[in-house]
């Protein structure tokens, strides 16, 4: 690991202060961390945020949660709102990482955490995320876990979080301060396609912090699920997933959201399933054809073809659980 | 018939044959050709050292630490804590969980710092010979390991266990368990010993399901009681 100077941020002053200097926000460690013995990050200076008051949990005077972006995975996933009314999320998290890893891990975290392609990882390899210009390892090599959705000829890097995708599927915002003020991005905008500058991944600037995760009040009526697809039953990446929230109105397709994971280069919102069941009654035939229309623009490459096939089986089976849970 | 193993291209072949063909390995041909690291101007110098203070097994220890120290690495190479094991330092195997307010994480992962001021607990303080954890004294009579490189870290996260929401199935354990890797494979004999402790051992014995109201910590196995007994800690709320 690269020498490093180590600050413990006061109050969030101070912490935004280091952030504009050049540190870097460090909370749960456990990307950061990891990624510094590897050498793939090489922060120089980190700021340890841990100590402000950012790990709450609490109801919004409007209706909605207010999540603290200290707040850690394991304690989300348990609080009794999110269970009563953030299903998908609850699962997301529950399916994501150990035991151990979900306590240490923060939103905050959890919404800046990177990729697991390997060459990423490996330092020794090119790879325009790492070092923009060097090349994509992955187009020619090993890419079964890859992405297939939202893809550039310069990156194929797979999204690895569950809990963004669920945030994404229930219209979450994430709340962030700078020395300039505060702002407010919906979580699907949050996150950038690779295109041609693979290394900029958020619309976070230098020194910009996660202070909050905002969910707005469930739908009336509305049930969410996550259903994730993968090598292992536990501790593993998603080959596929799918965050749904839907509710039915006269058995037609009241509000729906899906979002997808594991295949895209973000948290992927599916807007074409989406359009393809708005008033529907959600029959299997059209199910599976609005599950069909979310790959349309999907862009396989031989190791991860079977993807495609996997994500449709995927959004059906969790828009399936959803229907079913709201006809109930 | 036996064929000569393809040979292994090293940068001095595209020295001879006029460089690497593709853009990616010109990069990296271009990194070997860096003179050595001695010629290149001076590293920044070593950063100031951090001073920690934790309490460690119920101790009171101080290390002045460089800050890239890992709660691991200050544990193993200063306080000589070596129950707790270095298997994959990225969070991947579990051998190094320990307890840090009463919960359990990976310790190669957290950067000591991050701990100053911290209670943590190690398997050293969970229970010593003569006066074993339950779950180090089931671990033992259920052959809950082969080599045992892993065992600390099964029983801490084990231990934390006790205290979190999981359901009362053997699969629940699994999953609750999935964190902490065995190579030699003892994981039936490891969740045996863990649901023997839980009172939820496949031998018929009637216990309460945990699954729908434990979120609240209420509907546990009283067996849970004898457990934190020994604990080096209370249960902590963060």
């Amino acid at each position: 690991m690269e020498p490093l100077r180590y600050t413990r941020a006061r109050d969030l002053e101070h912490a935004l202060q280091a952030g504009a200097e050049g540190g870097r926000f460090i909370a749960g460690g456990t990307t950061l961390v990891d990624l510094m013995k590897l050498g793939v990050e090489q922060p120089g200076h980190v700021v340890d945020i841990n100590d402000l008051p950012l790990d709450r949990i609490e109801p919004l005077p409007g209706g909605g949660l207010r999540i603290g972006a200290l707040a850690r995975n394991a304690d989300l996933a348990r609080h009794p709102a999110v269970r009563r009314d953030y299903a998908a999320l609850a699962q997301a998290l529950e399916s994501g990482a150990s035991p151990q890893l979900r306590n240490m891990a923060t939103t905050g975290g959890n919404l800046m955490q990177r990729t697991r392609c390997g060459y990423f990882r490996d330092v020794a390899m090119p790879c325009n995320k790492r070092e923009p210009g060097s090349g994509c390892a992955a187009l020619a090599g090993h890419h079964r876990m890859l992405a297939v959705l939202g893809t550039s000829e310069h990156c194929i890097a797979s999204h690895p979080s569950d809990m963004s995708v669920a945030l994404a599927a229930l219209d979450a915002r994430v709340g962030i301060a700078g020395r300039q003020g505060e702002r407010q991005v919906p979580v699907a905008g949050f996150f950038l396609l690779p295109g041609d500058t693979p290394q900029r991944e958020t619309v976070l600037q230098q020194g910009e912090l996660i202070t909050h995760v905002e969910l707005p009040p469930p739908p009336p009526g509305s049930r969410s699920v996550y259903v994730k697809l993968r090598d292992r039953a536990s501790y593993e990446f998603a080959l596929a997933s799918a965050a749904v929230c839907l509710s039915l109105e006269h058995g037609t397709v009241g509000h729906l959201r899906v979002a997808l994971g594991g295949v895209g280069t973000r948290p992927w919102r599916a807007h074409e399933t989406e359009q393809a069941l708005a008033g529907q009654a959600p029959d299997e035939a059209r199910l599976a054809a609005a599950a069909r229309a979310a790959l349309r623009e999907a862009r396989p490459l031989a190791g991860n073809a079977f993807k495609v096939e996997l994500a449709r089986r995927c959004i059906a089976h969790a828009l399936r659980l959803t229907a079913a849970a709201a006809e109930s | 018939m036996l064929r000569a193993p393809a040979r292994k291209v090293y940068p001095g072949d595209w020295q001879r044959a006029g460089g690497p063909r593709t853009e990616a390995r010109r990069r990296l041909f271009a990194r070997n050709q860096e003179p050595p690291m001695r010629d290149q101007p001076a590293r920044p110098e070593p950063p100031d050292l951090l001073h920690v203070s934790l309490t460690v097994n119920g101790r009171a220890v101080h290390a002045d630490i460089d800050p890239r120290t890992t709660l691991l690495d200050l544990l193993r190479e200063r306080l000589r804590l070596t129950g707790t094991k270095k298997g994959c330092d990225h969070g991947q195997c579990g051998a190094c969980t320990v307890h840090v307010e009463g919960r359990r994480i990976n310790a190669c992962l957290s950067l000591a710092a991050m701990n100053d001021g911290r209670r943590v607990t190690t398997i050293e303080g969970l229970g010593r010979p003569g006066a074993l954890h339950p779950l180090q004294d089931a671990f033992v009579r259920h052959d809950g390991y082969q080599c045992g490189y892993c065992t600390a870290g099964q029983i801490m996260s084990a231990a934390a266990l006790l205290d979190e929401p999981c359901g009362s199935g053997d699969q629940d354990v699994r999953e609750m368990m999935s964190g902490n890797l065995c190579r030699c494979g003892a994981y039936a004999s490891i969740v045996a010993a863990i649901q023997e402790v839980r009172g939820n051992a496949q031998d018929g014995r009637a216990v309460p399901d945990v699954r729908g109201t434990a979120q609240d910590g209420r509907a546990v196995p009283d067996v849970r009681g004898e457990a934190r007994a020994v604990h080096a800690h209370a249960p902590g709320e963060r």
